[in-house]
């Protein structure tokens, strides 16, 4: 399976995403450069955590209007996986993608540490890895990861089962403690915390592996008869 | 030629972090009275005649860009600019 790693002017995640799909998965994985015309040749595409165009004006509101993201919505409406981490997040709500905004942390603090989220949903192509219900650890540094909607969008997240990950505690004043939500149709997911940066013991944990194995584990079923 | 004063401010349904830290601290410098601060943005825009009505843009930028209608408002004054 072929990653493009999209890189914006302000990402600083994208080698980690780099690294846990090339080195700890050993699946194919590219750097796309934010003004990239085509991203037919991927399989799935990774929007990176960091800061892009600096968060000028709103975290993620520059990047929108990349010349990528035409490409980003082909790709999401063609099916494939779509995963945006924080600042990859954020970009996500501002483009439309995903529902909601995030906001400044309720308590205006940068936090960066390790927290428990809990799976909420394992039947997507992202968390088929995990149990439902599992509560796994994965580090978090965000300072605009207060995810907010409106109370007709709540009801519909939920009746849709598109709410992925919890957290175990309100830190960041989210709307019941979102983490993660996933679009309608399964394919694109958003997170605040970084599943990148928990793929290996030798830096505190692997929960976040399972994640990427679950994109791949659900490609490999759906192309196995073209292999 | 003219002049876009544009105010984007949080929705009096969100929460504005900033804005209570602030009131906090004047609190704290004496200033019971002060009984809400909201903190937004101030852009201005300098908008060259043209065929498009400089309202109708305006409201095109801040939807597509300038504010997210998820959490803001925005209001704005139009001036007009002698040109020298």
């Amino acid at each position: 399976m072929k990653f493009a790693v999209i890189v914006f002017p302000g990402s600083n995640c994208d080698l980690d995403m780099y690294h846990a799909v090339k080195d700890e998965l050993g699946e194919e994985a590219e750097y796309v450069w934010h003004d990239s015309k085509d991203l037919s040749s991927y399989d799935g595409i990774l929007l990176p955590g960091g800061f892009s165009y600096g968060d000028y004006l709103r975290c993620g509101a520059i990047a929108q209007f990349s010349g990528v993201m035409d490409e980003v919505r082909k790709a999401a409406e063609a099916g494939k996986p779509v995963l945006g981490i924080c600042n990859g997040f954020q970009i996500l709500t501002e483009a439309g993608l995903l529902p909601g905004v995030l906001l400044r942390n309720k308590n205006l603090k940068f936090m960066c540490r390790t927290v428990g989220l809990k799976v909420e949903n394992n039947h997507t192509l992202f968390t088929n890895e995990y149990e439902q219900g599992q509560e796994i650890q994965i580090p978090i540094a965000h300072g605009e990861g207060n995810y907010y909607c409106d109370d007709e969008t709540y009801k519909h997240l939920k009746e849709n089962n598109q709410i992925v990950f919890t957290y175990g505690d309100d830190f960041n004043g989210s709307r019941n403690n979102i983490a993660g939500i996933i679009n309608e149709r399964g394919n694109v997911l958003g997170m605040m915390p970084h599943p990148e940066r928990a793929v290996s013991e030798l830096i505190g944990g692997k929960d976040g592996l399972a994640l990427f194995r679950s994109i791949v584990k659900q490609w490999r079923e759906a192309h196995v008869s073209h292999a | 030629m003219k002049k876009v004063k544009i105010y984007v401010t949080l929705r009096e349904s969100v929460l504005d972090p900033q804005g209570s830290a602030v009131m906090g601290s004047l609190h704290k410098m004496g200033y019971g009275e002060v009984e809400d601060v909201r903190i937004g943005k101030y852009l201005e825009l300098v908008i060259g005649d043209g065929e498009r009505d400089v309202d109708a843009l305006v409201n095109e930028l801040c939807h597509r860009l300038l504010a997210n209608t998820v959490i803001e408002d925005y209001r704005y004054e139009i001036e007009e600019v002698v040109s020298q």
